[in-house]
Parts: C-alpha cells; structure tokens; sequence
C-alpha cells in the first residue's frame, strides 16, 4: 500500500509571529521554519504503519516554495521513501493546495493520505476534508488511532465530548490529531541517508492547476493587547477580587 | 441573500453550537434556512425553528443520516446548493470543520474558518497563527462558506416560528460509516466550552500531583487543561493540552497553576476574560498577562484557594 503525506513548511512554532507595520502580513523574514507540527505526526503514523508492513511505499509531498525542499527532507530523514515538490512562488490557499494534491493523487495513486489537521500558520483546518471531497474519498478527521486491515481502514477520531469510530472503504484520507502518535527526532544517520533519497520538482501547471488565491487580505492586525501584570498578595485576596471585582465565581 | 445554516443536533436535540451559527447567519443579513440532516430529528428542527431570525427549517430524514459520516451530511447539503443560496455558514466545532471544507470544495469556492466578526457579506475577520494576528479577508467567489467561532457570536432569542419543511436526503455514499462512539462521561465541562478551566504546568512535577488540581476543579465546576510542557513530561494525556498545538479556549476564568507561558501555551488561553496565574517564579511570563497574579509555593496555594471557596 502506498501512503502519501502532503507536509507544510511553517513558522516554527516556537516563534512569536510579528504583524507587520504597514498591516499586509505577518513578518516571516529570517524566522525560523519547520515542519508543521501535525504533519509530523502524519508522517509518523505513516512509517508505523510500513515499519508494521502495512505500508509499501511512502511519498512525502509540499506545495510552496523552492525552501519547501529542507521540510521534505526532514521527512525523508522521518522515514518517507521519496519526496515531491509542487514548486510556486504564489501564496497558495487551501483549495488550491487540495486542487494539487487531488492532481498529484491521481498520477499516483496512493491507497491512504494522511494530512495535519491544520498548519499553525493559517489555521484553516480545510486541505484533508477539500481533497477528501474532490477524490470523493471518505475521510476520518481529527484522528486519534488508525488501524488498517483488509482494504478498510477504521478510524477513532476526536469530535467534541469523546471520540467517534469510522470505518472507512479505502482509498481514504485522515487527517491527524494531537493523540494520534508522539513523532519520532530523526537520526543523524538518517538524516545523511535522507540526502541521497529521490526527491523531485513538479509545478502547478504540469498538473494543470490553477492557483490562483480565491480569498483577498485586506488587512492583517495584532491582536488586542492584554493588560496583565496585575498581582494580589494572597489566597484570601484573590478570591475576595475575582468575587468582586472579576465577578467570575460566586 | 439567502444562508444556509447547517445544524448540529443528536437528533432530539440541537446542540447550542448552532444557536451561535444563526446568530453569525444573522449579522450577514438576509433569510435564514437552517438545515437538521439527521434521523426522527424532530426534535432537534422544531428547536431550530425557535430561533429568532430563522424563516424555514429543512428537515432530511434518512437512516444514515442517525449519526452521520462527513461525506454523507455533506452530500445532503450540497442536494440545495448552490439554489438561492449566497452563504453556507456552521459552527467551528468538530462537526462544522468536518464538512463545511467538503461543500466548499465541491462548490469549487474558498472557505473561510473560524469567523471572528462579520464586516460585511463578503469580508470577514477570522485568527491566523493561533489568534496571534487577526487578518480581514474578503471573498469574491458567488458562495460564502464560512465556520464561525461559537465563542464571537452570541445565541439569538428563542420564541420564534419557523416553518419546517421536509426535503430529501442524499443517498448513501457507502463510502464510511460510524461504528460507535464514546462520548467522554465526565463530571467536568470540556475544555472547549468550561466556563473555568484550571490548567497545570511542569510545576506541578508529576502526573500524581494534578490530582491537586481536581479539588479545586470540583469547586469551581472546572475543565482541567495542561501545557505542553506538562504533556511532554507525561504527566496528562495530549488531550489536555492547551496551546497552539492544542486547545484554544478562551473561558470566564483561566487559572495557570505552575506554567511558566511560553509562547505557544499564551497563544491558546490568552483571549480567557479573566486570568489567574499561581507560580513561584515572579519572572515567569505568564505573569504579564494575568490579571492576578499569585506569587508563591502552588502545592501551598492551590489546597488554601480550594479552601478558600468554601
């Protein structure tokens, strides 16, 4: 069975972000940059699944930028066999991206795609459930264990209050959750092996894409800003001041 | 302009999710249709049909319809659209994220996630980098397919008379099906909802020791949330983490027991109304943004503030 895991190069996500002045963005300039965080538990689920011979194949694919390279090479280093890049210079948006990956998908025909829920960049939570739909796969979103045997995959997954159990015909798509698996820290050695595994280029317009943005920013602004820094000097303040004053507890 | 609100219910009931999705439908202006996909889900859209604001309740039946997969709810909605319809609007529950990118994908138009505040039927104001920026987006695709955060639109006024209309529901796709679920059967209110939620941190120094924080849960009717770096530790399972790789939650009261404030654990809290931070650090982060302050020894304070309530 072969996996395909599309994978995001984020802002790390131990960074704290800056809007920019003149309101058009968030200042990405020499931040750091790294896997998405469920994307890395979706590339970790996908080499437990080959390390239990569940899996033949595992092809890594991201959509961005030529530095999209670095993130693909982390998942080689992770364990995916080979990576693929769809190489634009354009701000993509999840349709778009799903659009691409539905493209890539039917070329190579994987059997399960397993996605982040959401990136931590722009959190939209869309990509999986958009290729879901276009495939006219089912899909399990918010996943918290995978089990697959006999063409079917079942799925626990997280919804508000508990957890849900699908079964689902494969091919299917899942997307992770934070329980899923904890991911593994590449190997130095596997990191030099991962330089030497096949790692091609492809481009929207070969796959017949178009990219276009559908969603205009207007304006992009800080947050309101929080006056904290108070301090009360005991227990019997503090409950005496959220009774009073907060007025949160009775 | 007419929007489509698709409802989340268990069948005999709605959930209050969707009460928050037609007040957002409301703030757009124009008709509202809400949608109750579900099996003998009459109760669930005669509750809908109180809803101040809301003209028509549609009401699909089907069996597969009792506990629905994402493909097939979406199927049912997609039945309507794109018809007279210029929104597609749920609420940013497990259930709206679910579904509503399936219908934006299939109408070949953008979604937008997580609405904040409606400037406009086209413009939108929704978090990006877990709430550390909020960016205005504008949309000109002829469908705008929105989830809204439940926590920016207040509930509408109950007392209103829809008419409920029955339509067909789409056919199964026997693509997936739901096998069981375990809802959690917990005395506590889910994180995601609490009113109050106490969150522990490496401080706390071992998975014994969050034990502390339950009597004072208890009191105070409380979720019980964690930082990563508790989480890292094992202290508590993943699902308790709060922060940009867990939860957000933005409750009444948020009381940071041990936590330091990282950046990525503020991201998921910092929207909280009031916050309450107990460390034994005067340095520590998390102190710039709490309300109140409590410097000291948490395994001291925590049991005198549980004690403290009476």
């Amino acid at each position: 069975m072969k996996i395909l895991i599309p994978i995001k190069r984020v802002v790390d996500y131990n960074v704290k972000v800056r809007v920019k002045s003149d309101g058009s963005g968030v200042d990405t300039t020499n931040v750091k940059m790294s896997m998405n965080p469920f994307d890395e538990i979706a590339v970790e689920e996908a080499v437990r699944l080959k390390e239990k011979g569940v899996a033949t194949e595992i092809v890594a694919v991201s959509c961005g930028v030529a530095a999209c390279q670095e993130t693909l090479r982390t998942a080689l280093a992770l364990g995916a066999d080979r990576a693929i890049l769809i190489e634009t210079d354009v701000e993509l948006q999840p349709l778009a991206v799903a659009k691409l990956l539905a493209a890539l998908a039917a070329e190579e025909k994987p059997e399960l795609m397993i996605l982040g829920k959401q990136a931590i960049d722009d959190d939209a939570n869309q990509t999986g459930q958009m290729l879901a739909a276009l495939l006219d796969w089912p899909q399990a979103a918010f996943a918290s264990k995978v089990d697959i045997a006999a063409g079917v995959a079942t799925v626990k997954r997280e919804v508000d209050g508990g957890t849900e159990t699908v079964e689902m015909k494969l091919p299917a798509i899942v997307t992770t959750d934070l329980r899923l698996n904890e991911p593994r820290y590449a190997t130095l050695p596997n990191i030099m092996k991962a330089k030497k595994k096949p790692l091609t280029t492809t481009t929207p317009a070969a796959l017949n894409v178009d990219v276009a943005p559908r969603l205009t920013t207007l304006k992009v602004v800080e947050p309101p800003k929080r006056k904290g820094g108070g301090k009360v000097a005991d227990v019997k303040e503090l409950v005496a001041k959220l009774r009073t004053e907060a007025k949160v507890i009775t | 302009m007419t929007i489509l609100v698709l409802a989340e219910h268990d069948n005999a009931s709605l959930k209050s999710s969707t009460g928050h999705a037609i007040a957002a439908a409301a703030r757009l202006g124009g008709d509202i249709h809400v949608l109750v996909a579900g099996h003998d889900a009459q109760g669930a859209a005669q509750a809908a049909a109180q809803f101040e604001g809301v003209a028509k309740v549609l009401l699909a039946d089907a069996a597969h319809l009792a506990a629905p997969t994402a493909d097939n709810a979406a199927s049912t909605a997609l039945s309507l659209l794109p018809g007279a319809y210029t929104h597609v609007v749920a609420a940013a529950t497990g259930f709206g994220k679910s579904i509503i990118p399936r219908i934006a994908a299939k109408l070949d138009v953008a979604q937008v996630s997580e609405v904040t505040a409606i400037e406009a039927p086209d413009t939108f104001v929704r978090p990006i980098y877990a709430g550390n920026a909020f960016a205005t987006v504008q949309s000109k695709d002829p469908i705008k397919v929105l989830t809204v955060r439940t926590t920016a639109f207040d509930s509408p006024k109950t007392g209103g008379s829809g008419a409920i209309e029955t339509i067909e529901a789409a056919a199964d796709s026997g693509l997936s099906r739901v096998t069981g679920a375990e809802l959690t059967k917990s005395e506590r209110p889910e994180l995601t909802s609490a009113r109050v939620v106490i969150s522990g941190g490496r401080g706390l120094g071992s998975s014994e020791n969050f034990k502390l924080l339950e009597a004072l849960a208890d009191k105070l009717q409380a979720a019980i949330g964690a930082s990563r770096a508790a989480v890292d530790a094992g202290y508590v399972p993943n699902d308790y983490q709060v922060g940009q790789t867990g939860k957000i939650v933005a409750p009444d009261l948020y009381i940071a027991v041990g936590i330091s404030g990282a950046i990525q654990h503020l991201a998921g809290m910092k929207d909280s109304k009031v916050i309450v931070a107990i460390n034994k650090d005067p340095e520590a982060p998390i102190f710039q943004i709490a309300d109140y302050g409590l410097v000291g020894d948490l395994f001291a304070l925590v049991p005198e503030f549980t004690a403290e309530l009476g």
